[in-house]
């Protein structure tokens, strides 16, 4: 009954019970081709009945090499493919890459290109919470935040179209600062998103967050303790949702994430429901980022003098930002030749991902649906 | 013949109780049609609800508003292709939908439209109803199993279980409602469906509101353990789509697809007609009792017309406010006609013949539409039960209360 071409020995299917059909367990291949797996993750479920007896993420269905390709791009070409990775906070990638080429280079952006950069990030931030937010209620059941939340995503696009002309895979920003100018009534559109969103969070909440059924769903579904999460290199909302208070726009701020004023949400518990909450909150503190930053936007120039030909000095760097889902970090090693020597990208998809087996053994499958939804994952990002 | 036809008419019973075979026939066959009619425009109504609930606007190109939809789905499942899977057992396979049909059609022959308007009156009828509708069960599990596929199997274990589990909150409430109807001089109470809806005319009260607010917790039983019970949202667990991608019927495709359907929705119009009968008054208006004399009656007699010239003017409304551009001409002039044809049959069931004769289904109908219109809801509110969450609500909440609720009824049936 399983899959030949899998291999499942690691899945202890040596216990007493040799064969399928002697067992009362059963092998279940969730994905690639999945409603809820969010794209292509495959997981195959060892099931006792309803109750999981252990996981299997089997990844790679949508690899491109993306770390290969750029040893064979300049810097410059390299850019716009961090976007794929993930595609649903392409703003926030390309952050990172740029931030990293440019500690390579030992050069920093002008003030003006950091404030523009933290209003597209902190607007994708959003963008990929509403996503998350859609997709997750979507699979526990509830069709209509999916709706609403693409409703109210909509306007982030816009903005980004209006900036620099595509949606999702944006390339916003250049190694050095900003390509585009903001475009004549830029911060006009963004006040306006931020007077349009907050009602709109609100009513999200109002679908969900006291909804008996979401509560019984999400509340001590897929728990992970504070040291667990540390042990498995966990981060981002799902680290924090654990108490943890690690969010490295304030632990190590980059950008101009100094200047503003935020806070960090924490969980308690570190179980789906605390995600969900430290993420509601996340948006909310995104939007205060964005006020403080449209209100004390500089002049000044937006790229910093760049050598037409990047050709960093030998040796490496490694930088990480906190995207929407963790931290991504680049991590780049120059030959000294136009092209990078090696780039490794630290996906928080793929590291978060790895605490799904923790989260889900002992639950039902309906909690692996849930606690996958709530680890928020792009596949994009986690295969590369 | 003739006789043996027309004979009938002068009769002041269902066709069933009568012996009459040919008018039983027929009611049969109206039954049949209606309610194929009914699940097919549920299915507009619920993609138009849905879609409007979400911000969309459903489907719009089939005919003006989409109207044309289901004959469209209808035809294109009827084409598709008929996959068997060549694992599957193919004769179980086969009869499945059939008697999940079977099984949501046949409670049909117990509903009382209207005092004589039922296929027969049995004085078993609500036994009847719980066994026949129990039946479906069947078909869940003999289509998971039948499939020979994971999914399949898993979504008729749970469906199975919650069908069973829910079954029982069912009954006690049910109960309830039968011990309600022992409470006269005689003290002898009916199983009888069309009896019930008697029992609640003499008592002056819908069931519902019996003892306040005994009834109605029962009736809240009832109405939660139906959604269940049909495999609806938010207990759609059976074929919960993150889930399960289908549940029994994932391997299922076309035509035997389209009669699962059918037959949930049947089953669905089904409990919400056995729930209007039990609770809140069967083919009676509203206010019965309170709001009584000619006047009354003549105010109440007029909504069936009112309806149908309501939507008549909905859809020259939607007329209106069709764009001017010539591509939409043919499906302005379709709204216009169908506004038209609304109008007329309003206009017709103005008429005090006609009217007269058709206020008991109006108000049976108009009753199912609102528990029609919560299932839709429903949908669109609430996120899904876990499985062991449902067994739980089942078991541990709506039993013991149905039980108490049964209990505390029967205790002050007697006091009072």
């Amino acid at each position: 009954m399983t899959d030949p071409s899998a291999d499942l020995s690691h899945l202890d299917l040596d216990q007493p019970d040799k064969t399928f059909l002697d067992s009362n367990e059963l092998v279940i291949n969730m994905g690639p081709q999945h409603p809820a797996t969010h794209g292509v993750l495959r997981v195959i479920l060892k099931l006792d009945g309803e109750k999981v007896l252990g996981t299997e993420c089997v990844i790679g269905y949508l690899h491109r090499g993306v770390e290969k390709i750029a040893e064979h791009r300049t810097y410059t070409m390299f850019n716009p493919y961090v976007d794929r990775m993930d595609y649903v906070a392409a703003v926030s990638n390309g952050l990172g890459y740029c931030e990293a080429v440019e500690k390579l280079l030992n050069i920093e952006a002008p003030p003006r290109a950091k404030y523009i950069r933290v209003i597209l990030t902190e607007l994708n931030r959003l963008a990929s919470h509403q996503l998350w937010l859609g997709t997750h209620a979507l699979d526990i059941g509830a069709m209509t935040p999916l709706f609403y939340t693409f409703r109210d995503r909509e306007e982030i696009l816009k903005i980004f179209e209006k900036y620099c002309g595509a949606r999702l895979t944006t390339h916003a920003f250049r190694i050095g600062g900003c390509q585009y100018e903001t475009y004549e009534g830029f911060e006009r559109d963004v006040v306006k998103f931020l007077d349009f969103v907050p009602p709109k969070i609100d009513e999200y909440e109002e679908l969900l967050t006291t909804n008996r059924i979401w509560l019984e769903r999400t509340k001590n579904v897929g728990v992970i303790s504070a040291a667990d999460a540390i042990a498995l290199g966990v981060t981002g909302p799902v680290l924090r949702a654990s108490g943890v208070k690690w969010d490295l726009r304030k632990a190590q701020p980059y950008a101009a994430y100094s200047d503003f004023d935020f806070d960090i949400p924490i969980g308690q518990n570190g179980d789906t429901y605390d995600r969900y909450s430290v993420r509601m909150e996340e948006m909310r503190q995104s939007l205060r980022i964005i006020r403080q930053a449209v209100e004390k936007i500089p002049e000044g120039p937006i790229m910093a003098k760049v050598p037409k030909v990047i050709k960093p000095p030998v040796g490496e760097v490694y930088h990480s930002i906190e995207a929407p889902k963790g931290e991504l970090g680049y991590f780049i090693v120059s030959d000294g030749s136009t092209q990078p020597y090696r780039v490794r990208v630290r996906p928080p998809s793929f590291v978060n991902l790895q605490a799904l087996d923790v989260m889900v053994r002992g639950a039902l499958v309906a909690d692996v649906i849930a606690v996958i939804g709530t680890l928020d994952i792009v596949l994009g990002e986690v295969d590369r | 013949m003739l006789d043996y036809i027309t004979s009938y008419l002068s009769s002041n019973t269902t066709p069933g109780q009568a012996g009459n075979v040919f008018w039983a026939f027929v009611y049969i066959m109206v039954v049949f049609g209606g309610v194929s009619v009914a699940v097919m425009s549920m299915n507009w109504l619920e993609r138009k609800a849905l879609a409007h609930f979400q911000i969309r606007l459903g489907p719009m190109r089939v005919g003006p508003h989409g109207l044309l939809q289901p004959i469209a789905d209808a035809i294109k499942l009827m084409t598709k292709e008929d996959i068997i899977p060549a694992e599957a057992d193919k004769f179980v396979f086969l009869i499945a939908p059939l008697i999940i049909l079977c099984a949501s059609f046949a409670v049909y022959v117990v509903v009382p439209f209207g005092p004589t308007h039922a296929i027969t009156d049995m004085n078993i009828g609500v036994l009847f109803m719980l066994g026949v509708s129990s039946l479906s069960v069947l078909g869940v599990v003999m289509a998971g199993w039948a499939s020979n596929s994971h999914y399949p199997l898993i979504g008729a274990l749970r469906s199975s279980a919650q069908m069973v589990s829910y079954e029982v909150a069912m009954g006690m409430a049910v109960v309830s409602a039968v011990l309600m109807t022992s409470l006269n001089k005689t003290g002898t109470g009916t199983l009888s469906m069309i009896g019930i809806v008697q029992a609640q005319q003499a008592q002056h009260i819908w069931f519902a509101f019996k003892f306040f607010p005994l009834g109605f917790i029962a009736f809240g039983i009832f109405a939660i353990a139906m959604v269940a019970e049909t495999n609806r949202a938010p207990f759609d667990l059976p074929e919960a789509e993150s889930e399960l991608t289908a549940g029994f019927h994932t391997e299922y495709s076309g035509l035997r697809w389209s009669l699962f359907m059918l037959g949930e929705y049947a089953a669905m119009i089904a409990v919400s007609s056995i729930a209007v009968t039990l609770w809140v008054g069967g083919w009676m208006r509203p206010f019965p009792n309170s709001l009584t004399g000619d006047t009354w009656d003549l105010v109440f007699s007029l909504f069936p017309g009112l309806t149908f010239i309501g939507l008549a003017v909905i859809a020259f409304v939607g007329v209106a406010r069709m764009p001017k551009h010539p591509y939409f001409r043919v499906q302005t002039i379709g709204l216009a006609g169908f506004g038209a044809v609304l109008g007329l049959i309003g206009l017709v069931l103005f008429a005090p013949p006609v009217r007269d004769r058709i206020l008991d289904i109006y108000w049976f109908i108009a009753k199912v539409g609102v528990f029609m219109y919560l299932y839709i809801w429903y949908r669109a509110t609430f996120p899904r039960y876990r499985f062991d969450q449902l067994m739980k609500v089942g078991w541990k909440v709506l039993l013991p209360i149905g039980i108490g609720v049964l209990v505390l009824t029967a205790i002050v049936g007697v006091l009072l």
